[in-house]
């Protein structure tokens, strides 16, 4: 493994550039997922969209990676250090994985145990009505 | 010192005398406390997606978010006013991290101008954010109110409101509290305190903060604005 010593040495001028470069991969990043985010408004198909929102979440990752990794250092020092900090994030997977599992599960069984509320849902309603409904205490 | 060529093995590195992480005290304070604020605001998000998860109908953010700033009524512009405030925040931590890399060079003039404009940018981040709310406000949308319907037409429930208006409040809180402590730092810059110490160690630390709150943004901004 490298010892952070020597990479916080390393000489300013391709500090800067590093900088430069990484600022320029979170723009790239960033417009990336602007296209894609457009690109989806038009589409229907419920499962080409589930697609392009899977990718802006891989790029929203990787932004994060550059952010973490490079503007906050962490890639440039010690292994203790970023093991100290990745390791207990990695909860974050199952977190994720279980609660989003568990809230698409509270659907499934809402929708087949609870006709009636799963009737309500799929009324389709004005929207001018719905906003003289939803503030019933307006200015 | 002799103990410091002892530290270059890596096995060294528990043997006592010196931080095993090899940065000081507060730094790695920092670092932790980023982490506990990590999982606070990964609670809030993943809370807000069980709910969505949940949910038979959503209201489409393309039209919830679509105005812009002295557009005339009827201009929709979805995506357009969020993603100069993601550039902003971008722009803002290059700049932090520029006056990082100068505190490193005890480049105190460097220091200053980019910390200036860290703030700048924070500030006209927050300034955005207000408007955005204001208007959201205007057209009937605040905790317990949402005016918007589901993108399937059906009836919407206030959790859309509620999940956006707590979390995006929740991080305008943090840039808010980055923009303090950032003028903290320019202050105690300009009052030479960093010089007198001969390090620039709390502009790192006022940086690694900086920096968390871009991070959040990347995820506030997925989650709420594109998907």
């Amino acid at each position: 493994m490298s010892h952070s010593a020597e990479a916080l040495h390393h000489d300013d001028g391709s500090a800067v550039k590093e900088i430069w470069k990484v600022t320029a991969i979170l723009s790239v990043l960033t417009i990336i997922e602007l296209i894609l985010g457009f690109w989806m408004m038009g589409i229907e198909s419920e499962s080409f969209r589930l697609a392009i929102k899977g990718s802006i979440v891989i790029l929203m990752i990787a932004k994060a990676f550059y952010i973490v990794g490079y503007f906050m250092h962490l890639k440039h020092e010690l292994k203790n250090l970023i093991m100290t900090i990745v390791v207990p994030l990695a909860l974050f997977i199952w977190f994720i994985t279980a609660f989003l599992y568990e809230g698409n599960s509270y659907k499934n069984l809402r929708n087949r145990y609870d006709p009636y509320k799963k009737a309500q849902t799929e009324i389709k309603v004005h929207k001018n009505e719905q906003v003289k409904e939803s503030k019933p205490t307006a200015e | 010192m002799s103990t410091v060529t002892a530290t270059a093995a890596p096995t060294k590195l528990w043997g006592g005398g010196k931080s095993p992480f090899d940065v000081e005290y507060g730094k790695l304070m920092m670092w932790y406390f980023l982490m506990s604020d990590a999982f606070t605001f990964g609670a809030f998000l993943i809370s807000y997606g069980t709910i969505r998860f949940s949910s038979n109908g959503w209201p489409n953010p393309n039209e919830v978010f679509r105005s812009f700033p002295f557009a005339p009524e009827g201009v929709h512009a979805p995506l357009v006013f969020v993603s100069i405030m993601t550039f902003i925040l971008i722009i803002s931590s290059v700049t932090m991290v520029l006056a990082v890399l100068a505190g490193k060079q005890m480049d105190k003039k460097a220091v200053v101008r980019n910390l200036i404009l860290t703030i700048i940018g924070g500030i006209a981040f927050l300034s955005c954010q207000a408007w955005e709310w204001n208007h959201l406000h205007s057209e009937g949308a605040w905790w317990g109110a949402n005016p918007f319907l589901n993108a399937d037409g059906t009836q919407s429930s206030t959790n859309f409101t509620n999940y956006f208006f707590t979390i995006t409040g929740f991080h305008g809180f943090h840039v808010f509290s980055g923009v303090v402590i950032n003028i903290i730092m320019l202050i105690m810059t300009l009052m030479d305190k960093f010089e007198k110490r001969g390090h620039y160690l709390m502009i790192e630390k006022a940086g690694l903060y900086w920096h968390f709150v871009d991070l959040v943004w990347v995820f506030v901004f997925t989650c709420f604005y594109l998907i």
